[in-house]
Formats: structure tokens, sequence, C-alpha cells
């Protein structure tokens, strides 16, 4: 076995540890109170897993970005937040990672993020552009000697409050177009949140995403140069929808395994009939299988795109793919947890059984409006009508 | 073919700046051409050069500038011949 393959099992392997003893026993409490998971990130952090994606020369764990899907996947399994913190963590280090174009400072960063296991949010969204990541109001304004500063208006930022660093997308300059972007890292000590509303959502509660002011102050080097668009079309935009549609299926594979739990109780109960909610988990299991086909062929496609040719990403046909990804994945993940309830029954609608899907699927419902479905259907509408061989 | 091209952005680009203010290198998107815009000037130089851009060349660089899209014109009508 390679040293690569062996890193990826182990890697694996203290995931699917951390998801059993840190993320599942913590699920109901983290959901029911709106709080940040904090001992699966912990453990996250024990692990240094939130370096995994940072290539070893630069002190990270040099793990493929198939096992970090799969790993969404495995935490999606038994918390949902604690999958969608780690999955957005990994969003804004692949960026970084992918797009740093040889600064020094953003090398040294990664190092920083490595060694100290720094926690990264992100800040895209903004109010009067909602979802529309390719559009900023504030900008980055020059502040004298080397240093700019901004002010956002964010809709939604999760663990804001948790995280070390932030990720934020800006106009170049004031003067520039709401399209000319670019993408900002500051720390802790360079900007502060000022919370604008309360965090009491139907589903993801953990994640813990209340609107806020951001204002920071920041040397220039902390500006990613490359343009945002493209960084955007080649990684942020396809790493978000893999990386969330696998954590949408494992919230829905658990929902499954529940409803699946309770078909197999029922049955011991009456032994040599088939309980009637059998034929409905039977009908469960395809509608499952149609989301697996979907994240797994997705996935692979992303993985298909050569390192030295990820301009590719930015083809429309392409962007169409991960787009579609997204919309399917997003609207079959709740279908899957609403069929699961429908198989337990009161036992799964109550909260505090072994068969509760209750959790699973308000934390799917979430998916269509993690950047609305509408937009996205928007945008894609308009690339159909140029693009070729889709 | 440069000032055919400049034509066509002014009708369908949108920009924010008089396209002829600008040089035959310079940023469109940066000029304020949205995605969606983009799509619909594609469609128009589609259109007024008899040609199809392969998915390929459907991409945000072919089309950043004057001289960008020139050169993938020249090159679609180049295989063509
Ligand atoms: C759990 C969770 C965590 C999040 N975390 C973060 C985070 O950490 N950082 C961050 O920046 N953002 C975050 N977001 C925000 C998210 O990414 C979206 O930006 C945000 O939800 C969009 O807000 P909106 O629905 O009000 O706005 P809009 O996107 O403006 O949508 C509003 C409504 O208008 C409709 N609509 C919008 N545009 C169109 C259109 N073109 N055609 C037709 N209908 C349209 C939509 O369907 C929707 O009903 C998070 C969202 C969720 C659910």
């Amino acid at each position: 076995m390679s040293v690569a393959v062996e890193a990826d099992q182990a890697f694996l392997d203290a995931i699917r540890r951390i998801a059993d003893e840190a993320a599942a026993p913590n699920a109901d409490s983290v959901d029911r109170e709106a709080r940040f998971p904090v001992e699966a990130v912990d453990a996250l952090r024990a692990e240094r897993a939130l370096s995994a994606l940072i290539p070893t020369e630069l002190g990270g764990g040099g793990i493929s970005f198939e096992a970090v899907a799969q790993a969404c996947f495995e935490l999606g399994r038994r918390c949902g937040a604690s999958a969608m913190v780690f999955a957005m963590h990994q969003i804004q280090v692949a960026t970084i990672v992918r797009h740093l174009d040889g600064s020094d400072w953003f090398e040294g960063y990664l190092r920083s993020v490595a060694d100290e296991q720094r926690l990264i949010a992100s800040v895209t969204s903004e109010v009067g552009t909602g979802g529309d990541m390719a559009r900023s109001i504030a900008a980055v304004e020059p502040n004298g000697d080397g240093l700019g500063r901004f002010e956002k208006q964010a809709p939604t930022v999760s663990y804001g409050h948790h995280a070390d660093d932030l990720l934020t997308t800006l106009r170049r300059s004031p003067d520039a177009e709401p399209g000319d972007q670019v993408c900002v890292l500051t720390s802790r000590d360079q900007h502060a949140l000022e919370p604008t509303g309360t965090w009491d959502p139907l589903g993801m509660r953990g994640t813990c995403s209340p609107g806020n002011v951001v204002r920071a102050e920041f040397p220039l080097e902390q500006v990613l140069s490359a343009p945002f668009a493209q960084q955007m079309n080649e990684s942020m935009v396809p790493i978000s929808h893999v990386l969330w549609s696998q954590l949408w299926l494992g919230i829905a594979t658990d929902a499954f395994d529940r409803a699946r739990a309770f078909v197999r109780a029922a049955a011991k109960r009456t032994p040599g009939e088939t309980p009637p909610s059998a034929i409905r988990l039977s009908e469960l299991m395809s509608e499952l299988s149609l989301l697996r086909a979907e994240v797994a062929t997705g996935l692979r496609d992303f993985c298909d795109v050569p390192e030295d040719d990820r301009a590719r990403l930015s083809e429309m046909k392409t962007i169409l793919r991960f787009n579609n990804l997204k919309i399917a994945a997003s609207e079959q993940a709740p279908r899957v947890c609403q069929k699961a309830m429908a198989v337990c029954g009161i036992v799964g609608f109550k909260n505090d059984t072994p068969f509760s899907v209750g959790r699973h699927l308000r934390d799917t419902m979430s998916a269509c409006l993690m950047v609305a479905n509408e937009r996205i259907h928007k945008t894609d509408a308009t690339l159909l009508l140029i693009a070729k061989d889709v | 073919m440069s000032s055919e091209i400049r034509k066509i952005i002014a009708e369908h680009a949108h920009l924010s700046v008089d396209v002829d203010s600008l040089a035959d290198d310079a940023n469109l998107y940066q000029a304020g051409m949205t995605s969606h815009a983009s799509v619909n000037l594609m469609l128009a130089l589609e259109d007024a050069f008899d040609i199809e851009f392969p998915d390929s060349m459907l991409t945000r660089s072919v089309f950043e500038s004057v001289a960008a899209i020139e050169a993938a014109l020249t090159q679609l009508q180049a295989a063509a011949a």
C-alpha cells in the first residue's frame, strides 16, 4: 500500500472514530441548544484534520480530496452540523491551497493553519446580493501604509464567532464593478463581528450562523490576488457542491439506517411475517440509491479533472454539471429523510427515540436554500442557451 | 474584425463605460460585463460571424477582452477554412 493510501486510511479511521465518539453523542444537544459542536471540532483539531488538505510540504496532512469528501459523508451520518462546519472549513482551505499563486504570505498562513489547527469561516453572501456569490457591494478600501479595511453586511456567517479566521469576498477597490472581486483572509485580531440578529433556525442549528456586520483592517498582502471569479469557478463552487452533497448524503443515509432498524425491530416482533413498513423501506432504498449515484458521480467527475487542467472547471458544461449536483442532492436528501419518517411513523416524528429522523429532515431542508436553487436554475438557464454538449 | 466585435459588445455586454474608451486588451468583466451579459454576447457573436463556439471555448477568459474574442474567432475561422 502506498504512503498516500495509508495516510488516507488512517485519516478516515480517525474521522469515523470522531464521528462515533464525539459527534454522535452530542448531535441532539447541539441541535436542541443551537450550540457549536465544540466536542467534534476539538477532536478534529486533535487529529490535525483541519489541515488535511494542506500539502505535507506546508505541514499539512496531504490527504486526498476523495478522502476528505468521504469524511464529510461519515460526519454527516452522525451530526449534520459538525459535518457542515468541517466541510465549510475545508472549502476555504482548498480554495487557498489551489489559488495562493506563490504568495509567501499565504504559504506562511497555511503553515499556521496546520501548526495551530486554525478554523476558517466564510463571508461570501451579503445583504443586497443574497446568495449571488459573484457580486459584492462591500469593497477593499485602501487605508494607507499598505493596509486595507472593509465593512460588510453579512446575512449568514456560520461559526463566525468560533473561527480563528474569516475568508471574505469583496470588490477589489472602491471603484471596482460588483463582479470584480477578491478574497481577503483576516484573523480574529484583525476583524470584529457585530451580530445583527439571533440564530434560531429550523435546521443546521449547530452551525451557529447569525447575521453580522464584519469590519476589518489588514495588510494588503492578505488579499488573494487571483480574480475571485476564477477561484469561484475552479474551486469554491464545485468543491462546495461536492462536499455539501456528500454530507447531505450522510444525513440521508443515517435516516435510512434508522428506518431500517425500525423495520427490523418490527419484523422481530412478528416472526414469519413481513411487516407492512418493509415495502416502504424498499421504496426508500431506491430513492436513496438515486442520491448515492448522483453524489458519487459528482465526486468522480470532479476528481477526474487533472490538477494541471483546472481551467476545464470554468467551462460552461462543467459549471452546469456541478450546479446540477447541488440541485439534485439538495432536493433528494430531504425527500429521503421525509420518506424515512413515513417508514418509522410516530417514533420517527418524535425527537427522543432511536428512530427519530426529525433532525435529519430539518437539517437537509437547509440544502435547497444554501444558495437558493432558484438562483442556480436561473444561472443554468442562461448557460444552457450557449453550452453545446452538456 | 475588431470594430465589428466592438459593435456587438456595445449592444450586448452592458458595460458601465463606452467600449470605445477601452483598449483591445482591457478586461470586459472589470468594465461591468456580468456572466449573464457575456452569454448574450456569445450568442450574438455566433450569429454575426456564423460560427459555433465549442464547449472548450465557452469559458470566462475567452471573452474577457476584445483581443481575446478576436483571437478565438480567428482560430475558429481558420479551422473552418
Ligand atoms: C445553514 C446555512 C449556513 C450558511 N452559512 C453561510 C456562511 O457561513 N457564509 C455565507 O456567506 N453564507 C452562508 N449561508 C448563506 C447562503 O449561502 C445564502 O447566501 C443565503 O442563504 C441566501 O440568502 P437568501 O435566501 O435570503 O437570499 P437570495 O439568494 O437572495 O434568495 C431569496 C429568495 O429569492 C429567490 N431568488 C433569488 N434569486 C433568484 C433568481 N435569480 N431567480 C429566482 N428566484 C430567486 C430565492 O429562491 C429565495 O426564495 C448559509 C446558509 C445556510 C442555510
